[in-house]
């Protein structure tokens, strides 16, 4: 199984039903695929849509109803859409249960760098500020290290999204928790050993005596 | 309300002019009016819009077109030349967490200075800005953004000018319509007035000054 589908499945475990839930452009976007069917959980697309379905087959798509990143979506039954001064009220105001995003770095402190990298990349940072600052639950998607480099440091060098900790990252070796005031190591991936993860992170982890391998269905540990 | 020319509208607004967009990566942008604008050679233009969509499509096409000096946006991720040009010092870009800038935006066309925002507090964002406590929690001071036009797109108008919008090319556009002292729309489709149901009207048609005609 590939980095990406670990993630994604792992994190598609800590959704519910009910739930508001927005998924970010990359590895957050893959998560949609992983929920158990007959979970009704309601997908949210900044740019102003709940109820953001699949990719459309082709030729329905419609110029007028895209996801973020202006790709093509379909809609669910009960969708409904709005403006985006609604679409950041929801982010913002406490409604939005569970943002899943992208990260450049994390650090020990649960601080999220993810929207530039100075001198080198300026996207912008969109909707993610909003995002983190707001959501009830803010989870990470990325994966453990960048061509060897630990993602996972002591302190964020590049610029912070914003002050709010993080709640949880999943990454392709490792779940780790931010609900407490040092990171926690709470699970592995399957047939990943303990001293691979710290080996391969910067920060230092909180680590019990058991931890549990990720239970991702499909994967032989 | 009145019905306008295509290049009558865009020959209103003056080199130098502060125009709000509609449009989020180019879906809900009025692409006739970026078409015009380009045309007719426009310089010096601030846009204030969402993003600046991607090179060909929306507003990219005002970047391309050398129309734009400054552009207040959340992201220009997807259009490199946005980029090029911010770098080579050729177009000035301010770029806004995207809460902020709808609801900076919402603050003008609602008659308030600004707004209180937690988003951007301990980041690069909060430079230069008022910080302020209320009820033990930090916030910045956002001040309202308003223009001299606003570009609309619209699905439905009515022959007064009352807007609905289609799915997700709504963004922006109901927000700047409020906040622009001329309001311009391009609607899909026109409709005799009673078509639209007061229910279902987003945009009230005393906010908009001008529609383009259907040729």
């Amino acid at each position: 199984m590939d980095p990406q589908t670990v993630i994604a499945k792992r994190i598609a475990q800590e959704l519910g039903t009910g739930m508001l839930v927005n998924l970010g452009v990359g590895i957050p976007t893959l998560v949609a695929n992983y929920v158990p069917p007959g979970l009704k959980i309601y997908f949210q697309s900044e740019n102003g849509l709940i109820g953001t379905g699949p990719i459309p087959e082709q030729g329905m798509s419609e110029r007028y109803l895209t996801d973020a990143a202006g790709e093509p979506v379909s809609a669910l039954p009960g969708a409904c859409t709005f403006d985006s001064a609604m679409s950041f009220g929801l982010i913002r105001g406490g409604h939005l249960d569970v943002t899943v995003l992208g990260g450049l770095q994390v650090d020990e402190e649960g601080h999220l760098a993810n929207w530039m990298i100075p001198g080198k990349m300026v996207p912008g940072m969109g909707g993610a500020m909003d995002l983190v600052t707001g959501a009830k639950r803010v989870i990470v998607a990325m994966q453990h290290t960048a061509k060897g480099n630990p993602k996972i440091v002591k302190q964020c060098s590049l610029p912070l999204t914003s002050l709010r900790r993080i709640d949880l990252l999943v990454t392709e070796l490792a779940v780790i928790s931010f609900a407490q005031d040092r990171p926690l190591l709470l699970e592995t991936a399957p047939g990943v050993s303990v001293k691979e993860v710290l080996a391969a992170t910067e920060a230092a982890l909180v680590v019990s005596k058991q931890v549990p391998h990720m239970n991702i269905e499909g994967v032989s540990s | 309300m009145k019905t306008i020319g295509l290049e009558e509208a865009v020959a209103m607004m003056p080199d130098g002019a502060s125009v709000m967009i509609g449009g989020f990566m180019g879906v809900g942008t009025p692409e006739r009016l970026m078409d015009e604008l380009a045309r007719q050679g426009k310089r010096d233009l601030t846009v204030i819009a969402n993003d600046t969509a991607t090179p060909g499509r929306g507003i990219g096409k005002l970047v391309s077109a050398g129309v734009v000096r400054k552009a207040i946006v959340s992201h220009i991720g997807l259009n490199p030349e946005t980029q090029k040009k911010m770098i080579a010092g050729e177009m000035e870009v301010d770029l806004v967490p995207q809460g902020t800038l709808i609801e900076r935006i919402r603050a003008a066309g609602y008659g308030l200075g600004g707004v209180l925002t937690p988003t951007g507090v301990g980041t690069l964002v909060e430079e230069g800005k008022r910080k302020l406590e209320v009820d033990g929690k930090q916030y910045l001071l956002e001040t309202a953004l308003r223009a001299d036009f606003a570009l609309v797109e619209a699905f439905l108008s009515d022959y007064y000018g009352n807007l609905v919008y289609a799915m997700t090319a709504r963004n922006f556009n109901p927000v700047i319509a409020m906040a622009a002292q001329t309001v311009i729309v391009d609607a899909a489709h026109i409709v005799p007035v009673g078509m639209i149901s007061p229910d279902h009207a987003v945009t009230p048609a005393v906010l908009v000054d001008f529609v383009i005609a259907h040729e």
